[in-house]
């Protein structure tokens, strides 16, 4: 196999080309801290390479709702912005949820609540992973934590979005998005709408009319669109997934995803290299979590610390995983501090000889 | 193989350009390389930082905290980072804005007047590709040659005529720390 | 002696008994989006963006496809819709409540972006669905249950007329205000729609079309008072008239 050719990207320009490669057709977006190098790449490489439609919206709200247009006509669209501007967006995704309507929503995670900072936090994990907007939706969530995860991970999110006609989250944060490594582009098979053909508005031509829609006031119908949906989440886990580093005779597990994942995997080499039983486990799904992963873990008896750079949110889904086998310890690093490998040194220790 | 600098200065002193460089060299080399500029409120304080990382394994952590080695281009910069250089660290000072009496005995020193080698070839400005060759001689990360090749994928196309003489400071930086190291 | 039919509905307009309250416009206003569709020969390439509101039922009146919008978002839904089907037919349906409160950005700059969709307009002064709120184009001393005393100028401001700033935005092509008040003014109003989606055919540009409309409900008044209302309350206020048409040099 001959070496592919690497190119030395920011993660954003990575997200941006992956969601190319996966051929993305319109994009809608609204200027915000730390992801405008997306828009601005795909300003015109969005036509470019795709033939595609970029619009700059008027805020975030619209930039979703177009988004939701765009779903609703079958064609590859996508979004991004950062925290305040997606929790803007709820709207959206909520209606494009129960209009079960497929869509790729980028947030570049940014320091929260409020206006935070411009640094990196993933203070977004219950938002994104909850829902997010009102009513009993999911969406799924994917986590990449390196600039080729960036780029894959658009090509899957794409994907994932028409098998499951499902609004995609790809949750990545400052850290991910602002730095630059090598990535290997590749182009994936012709893109499998999984027939949205079937569903989507394209005129009615020679068939029976369609409608796209959120609103179920028959007796009864609200509770089987409820259901229907819930059927869908239950399938979707079978997509969970997560990397496992140096777990086999690890005594305590660290769980810890994206950015904060490949941080704390320097720490535990360097305990390794101490000779300290110490194993990493990064979800790069956040919904579907892969539980079953950790279940299997906790039945070894091994113990666990969820890290985050946040006050506390993904170890309630560690917790979760393992209940009634073993419990999680958490050690969250503050949104608007700048994490390292050694500010997990010291936690992990401690909790290593707990 | 594992390498990791924090390159600083003031803003305008190219650090992020030679952090980019040092990063395309190494990818080229075909390692794996992160580059990180730092960010948020560490930008303050009168200096602008980078951090690369250059290793055979896939990496973990592209911020660093204790880092291996430096490359300072001002005296702000040398008062922040001198303290997180782990103990036998290697740093580049740039004599013509450090004071090299600052420099610390736990650690490998090697002093370039920078500015007045890139002075004499024709523009100060060149100051940033000078210590980037003293670091490339110094530490060996690299094929010093890999990075002039590299120039001309990390300047822009406006730029190009200034390629040769960058290669020129990036030489002239070498030669001056193969001096030193003899 | 056979039966001559006389009077029809065109076949886009699905045959069943109206949710809509006795003397609402919005029957004649969905019947006229019909007409026009049908004799364009737009039907098979028609996508409807439906908007909250009582008009969100439009795609049980009209056979097209159809997309729900939340509230005040059908231009951006429209903008996307368009933006993906570029050779097919989109226009939102908006009442007052959704398209110049909640939605004014949004139609706002669909139309200055120029997107090339069509905007039917709904304006009966009121929140409707929600039970007779007060709406932004209420008119000063018109009572709602949320200003039942009347709207006051210097508490809530006075009624936003939107066809006036639409036609003062670069992107808008067509903009005109028609009312369903009378059969003159009926008349008047489907041809408006027709210059209307025509623009959006020939690709000149985003087209408006507000109709004063009545709701006899919320106003509390039988219908024939309400179509009175319009004309001599509604009207004087938010006058009837092309705003901007692009297609006629040096008259906007």
């Amino acid at each position: 196999m001959s070496e592919k050719k690497r190119i030395f990207i920011k993660g954003n320009e990575a997200i941006s080309r992956g969601a190319l490669a996966a051929g993305c057709t319109c994009y809608f977006g609204y200027p915000i801290t730390p992801q405008n190098d997306i828009p601005e790449f795909l300003s015109t490489e969005m036509a470019a390479v795709n033939n595609g439609e970029f619009v700059q919206a008027e805020s975030e709200v619209a930039a979703a709702n177009m988004l939701l247009g765009a779903a609703a006509g079958g064609a590859r669209a996508m979004t991004t912005s950062s925290s305040p501007g997606v929790s803007l967006m709820q709207e959206a995704i909520s209606y494009m949820a129960g209009s079960e309507l497929p869509g790729v929503i980028v947030n570049v995670n940014r320091g929260g609540p409020g206006l935070g900072d411009i640094g990196s936090s993933q203070g977004d994990y219950f938002q994104s992973t909850r829902g997010g907007g009102h009513g009993d939706y999911r969406t799924l969530v994917l986590a990449p934590g390196t600039c080729q995860e960036g780029y894959d991970m658009m090509i899957e999110a794409f994907d994932l979005a028409f098998k499951y006609r499902n609004p995609v989250l790809v949750l990545a944060d400052a850290i991910v998005g602002q730095m630059k490594e090598p990535v290997t582009p590749w182009e994936p098979k012709a893109a499998d709408n999984h027939g949205a053909e079937d569903w989507c508005i394209d005129g009615a031509k020679g068939r029976e009319k369609r409608l796209l829609k959120s609103l179920f006031l028959e007796d009864g119908a609200l509770a089987g669109q409820n259901r229907n949906l819930q059927s869908k989440y239950e399938a979707m886990q079978a997509e969970a997934r997560a990397d496992v580093f140096e777990c086999d005779d690890a005594e305590l597990v660290v769980v810890a995803f994206g950015s904060i994942g490949r941080i704390v995997k320097s720490t535990v080499r360097r305990l390794r290299s101490e000779g300290k039983k110490v194993g990493l486990v990064r979800p790069l799904t956040l919904y579907p979590f892969p539980s079953e992963v950790l279940r299997d873990l906790a039945k070894q008896g091994k113990r666990f610390l969820t890290i985050e750079q946040n006050c506390g949110q993904m170890v309630d889904d560690v917790r979760l995983s393992v209940r009634g086998i073993a419990d999680s310890e958490f050690h969250g690093h503050m949104p608007g501090d700048l994490p390292g490998s050694d500010d997990f040194l010291a936690p992990i220790i401690k909790h290593l000889e707990d | 193989m594992y390498q990791d600098v924090i390159i600083a200065g003031f803003g305008g002193q190219g650090v992020m350009l030679i952090g980019n460089l040092l990063a395309y060299a190494g990818m080229e080399a075909g390692s794996e390389v992160t580059y990180i500029p730092v960010y948020g409120p560490e930008m303050r304080g009168g200096t602008a930082n980078c951090t690369v990382v250059i290793s055979s394994e896939d990496i973990g952590s592209p911020i660093i905290q204790s880092p291996k080695s430096l490359i300072i281009m001002n005296q702000p910069s040398l008062d922040k980072f001198q303290p997180k250089l782990v103990d036998g660290g290697i740093q580049i000072l740039n004599s013509s804005l450090v004071d090299a009496a600052k420099a610390e005995d736990r650690v490998t020193t090697y002093t370039v007047p920078a500015n007045e080698i890139a002075d004499k070839l024709g523009n100060t400005r060149m100051a940033n590709m000078v210590a980037l060759g003293a670091y490339v001689q110094a530490t060996g990360c690299v094929p010093l040659e890999q990075v002039k090749d590299s120039l001309k994928s990390v300047i822009s196309e406006r730029y190009s005529h200034l390629i040769p003489k960058n290669a020129e400071a990036i030489q002239a930086g070498a030669d001056h720390v193969a001096e030193q190291m003899k | 002696m056979s039966e001559k039919l006389v009077f029809d509905a065109p076949e886009i307009m699905i045959d069943r008994p109206t949710h809509y309250c006795p003397g609402c416009h919005h029957g004649v206003a969905h019947r006229l989006v019909g007409e026009v569709l049908t004799e364009m020969g737009l039907v098979d390439d028609t996508l409807c963006v439906g908007s909250i509101g009582c008009s969100v039922f439009i795609y049980n009146y009209l056979d097209v496809d159809a997309v729900e919008a939340p509230h005040g978002r059908a231009p951006a839904v429209a903008t996307g819709l368009k933006r993906a089907h570029k050779d097919k037919f989109v226009f939102t349906y908006q009442g007052d409540g959704d398209l110049a409160s909640i939605g004014l950005a949004e139609i706002v700059h669909a139309a200055n972006r120029g997107e090339k969709i069509s905007v039917v307009f709904v304006n009966n002064t009121v929140y409707g669905m929600t039970g007779g709120q007060m709406a932004p184009t209420t008119l000063v001393g018109q009572k709602a249950t949320t200003c039942p005393d009347g709207r006051c100028a210097e508490e809530h401001g006075q009624a936003i007329r939107m066809s006036e700033i639409i036609g003062g935005l670069g992107g808008t092509a067509y903009c005109e205000r028609v009312s369903l008040d009378s059969v003159k003014n009926i008349r008047r109003a489907k041809k408006a729609l027709r210059k209307a989606f025509e623009m959006q055919v020939n690709g000149t540009g985003f087209g408006f079309v507000e109709m004063l409309s009545a709701c006899p409900t919320n106003w509390k008044m039988d219908p024939i008072a309400a179509n009175t209302r319009i004309k001599e309350e509604m009207i004087p206020y938010f006058p009837l008239g092309v705003f901007k048409d692009v297609t006629k040099d040096g008259e906007e």
